[in-house]
């Protein structure tokens, strides 16, 4: 336990309860984190991420189980452990009224680093998340992606031992989405360590190295995205797509009919996936057998079938 | 950078993290100072004309019936500058800080640091300090002129009353703030609770015009413990051991708005 920077055993939060009627957000997640690693929380909404990282980031008192952040206790030294941290929050915090440069000034002044030194570090986030020539502009005049990277900068103000990223790249656009990656790959590589939620499954792929899946307070699969993959899927998936009118057959008949030949087959409104090891060898018998699909498409299994596969295709909200 | 950690009760601010938000509220007041100087300053001069200097040379009453004030302008003046100090602390207390809470969650930002929740409560009731002292100042010293103090050190007391029931209503209204979901509940704290406490806690009639019943209300308001022991003060018609009565209450006011303000915004935010 000495190397891990977050360590959760049975860590449960529990919101309202007074009467009863309390909702369990954190139903007993254990997780363990290492120094260096970059580790990410996946999951639909509601899934209990945002809940786990508040606990983490210590402005959430746990319900129950136990945890340590940096090796100590939120519970009683949530200012100690704020002090390593650096957060970025789902929503921006950022003050809208002020300047950018202000936004990093005034945070800085929080942690209580001393104004020359905090002068220096200011100027260098700035460069390192492309605000430079933004310093003087307020920030309700910038885009989402430069707010982002304005909150990632003020993240990284104390130097921290311990980042943790809450949805970084929700409600970007692409590019806004590969600066922020390309800048947290900078720091992984520096060797801070990341932990962010995430349901992109691309986001997790390029930047965790290890990540668990949670579903309704729990985790449900851990692991590499590798593993992960090898683990809850196949290594290939075909995907066919039959006009509306394919011989009147239903997308059930016609599963049934390719059924022997795939792992595993899912039935879509407009498709069937067939997760096999080889896609192209699956298509061959499937043409074999007398079916044309109006489309096909063979494809790596990616953290997405995954993700699916264990949280279900049923919308969240 | 040493790491400050004390495992005291969760009320106590620590002078040190305090400080921390030093520029954050310069910043802060470095942006808004001049849309305060009319509200803080003209306007209540404003009122002293119309109500104390003009509307007052009709109103010839008997100095007995003035808590012994020698007109009617020296009698109002005390009051009205209890009653801005109220006002201002409100104003700062209710918009700003549910702006801080809800709708920019400058808090949350200041909580994802080493910064306590008394910490950021603390500096925020400073800088109403801060305001109330530069408003109340500045609104005496530009009444010294009209020679409604009777002596110098009754008008510093006086000001610190002012002050005093100022921070008062700073530390109430923003532990009620800290509760509030939306700013809705702010125009009842105006219409039902500023505007009737201005008009009817002393500032410009002896609440005892009200009958006895409604002068017992008046005198369970705070604006009537901080206007009745600044008239005192200005006047020079001290009875010293009311002005204790009233220096307590005000005090108890506001240590009660500070444990309350505390515990909700906790509730409110570190949950």
């Amino acid at each position: 336990m000495s190397d891990s920077l977050i360590y959760a055993a049975g860590l449960r939060k529990s919101f309202g309860g007074k009467s009863g009627d309390a909702v369990e957000a954190v139903r007993g997640v254990d997780v363990e984190v290492r120094r260096g690693e970059a580790f990410g929380f996946l999951g639909p909404n509601g899934a209990g991420k945002s809940s786990t990282m508040r606990m983490i980031a210590a402005v959430s008192p746990p319900s129950g189980g136990v945890l340590r952040v940096l090796g100590m206790d939120p519970a009683v030294s949530g200012s100690a452990i704020r002090a390593r941290l650096g957060v970025c929050p789902q929503e921006d915090t950022l003050d809208n009224e002020l300047n950018v440069r202000d936004n990093l000034w005034i945070y800085g002044r929080y942690f209580g680093i001393p104004r020359p030194e905090l002068k220096e570090r200011v100027d260098e986030l700035l460069e390192f998340v492309q605000l430079t020539e933004k310093a003087r502009s307020k920030v309700e005049d910038l885009s989402g992606g430069m707010k982002r990277r304005l909150s990632i900068a003020r993240s990284l103000v104390n130097r921290p031992d311990l980042l943790l990223l809450d949805e970084p790249t929700t409600g970007l656009d692409p590019q806004a989405r590969h600066v922020v990656w390309e800048r947290l790959f900078r720091l992984k590589q520096t060797g801070v360590t990341l932990v962010l939620t995430t349901h992109y499954m691309d986001e997790a792929e390029q930047l965790c190295d290890r990540l668990v899946v949670m579903d309704k307070g729990l985790i449900v699969a851990e692991g590499s995205p590798l593993d992960l993959i090898r683990e809850h899927s196949t290594r290939e998936v075909a995907e066919l797509r039959f006009g509306v009118a394919s011989d009147g057959d239903s997308h059930e008949a016609l599963a049934a009919k390719v059924e022997d030949l795939a792992v595993r087959v899912e039935v879509l409104p407009d498709r069937l996936l067939l997760y096999s090891e080889d896609g192209e060898e699956t298509l061959v018998k499937v043409h074999e057998r007398g079916l044309q699909p109006a489309a096909v498409l063979v494809r790596r299994s990616s953290l997405e079938d995954v993700f699916l596969r264990l949280t279900g295709r049923t919308l969240v909200d | 950078m040493a790491v400050i950690e004390k495992a005291a009760a969760p009320d106590a601010a620590s002078p040190e993290f305090i400080g921390r938000q030093l520029d954050y509220w310069l910043i802060v007041y470095r942006r808004t100072w001049k849309g305060t100087v009319i509200s803080s300053f003209v306007a209540p001069v404003f009122y002293v004309l119309a109500m104390g200097v003009l509307l007052g040379e009709y109103v010839d009453a008997d100095p007995d019936q003035l808590d012994g004030a020698t007109s009617y302008l020296a009698f109002i003046v005390p009051g009205l500058v209890a009653s801005h100090a109220m006002q201002t602390a409100v104003g700062e207390v209710t918009y700003p800080v549910m702006s801080m809470i809800k709708w920019q969650k400058v808090y949350d930002s200041m909580l994802a640091t080493p910064l306590r929740v008394p910490d950021v409560v603390a500096a925020n009731l400073l800088f109403v300090l801060f305001r109330l002292v530069t408003t109340c100042g500045v609104f005496m010293l530009a009444l010294a002129p009209f020679g409604v103090f009777e002596t110098w050190w009754g008008a510093v007391l006086a000001f610190g009353a002012q002050v005093l029931v100022g921070m008062a209503f700073a530390a109430l209204v923003y532990g009620l703030t800290a509760g509030m979901k939306s700013e809705e509940g702010f125009g009842l704290i105006y219409r039902l609770g500023v505007f009737p406490l201005f008009l009817f806690s002393g500032a410009f009639f002896p609440v005892s015009n009200l009958g006895p019943v409604l002068a017992w209300v008046a005198r369970a308001t705070p604006l009537w413990h901080g206007v009745n022991l600044s008239r005192m003060l200005t006047l020079d018609n001290v009875d010293w051991s009311l002005a204790a009565v009233h220096v307590l209450v005000l005090l108890l006011l506001t240590a009660f708005g500070w444990w309350w303000s505390v515990r909700r915004l906790t509730a409110r935010l570190v949950s």
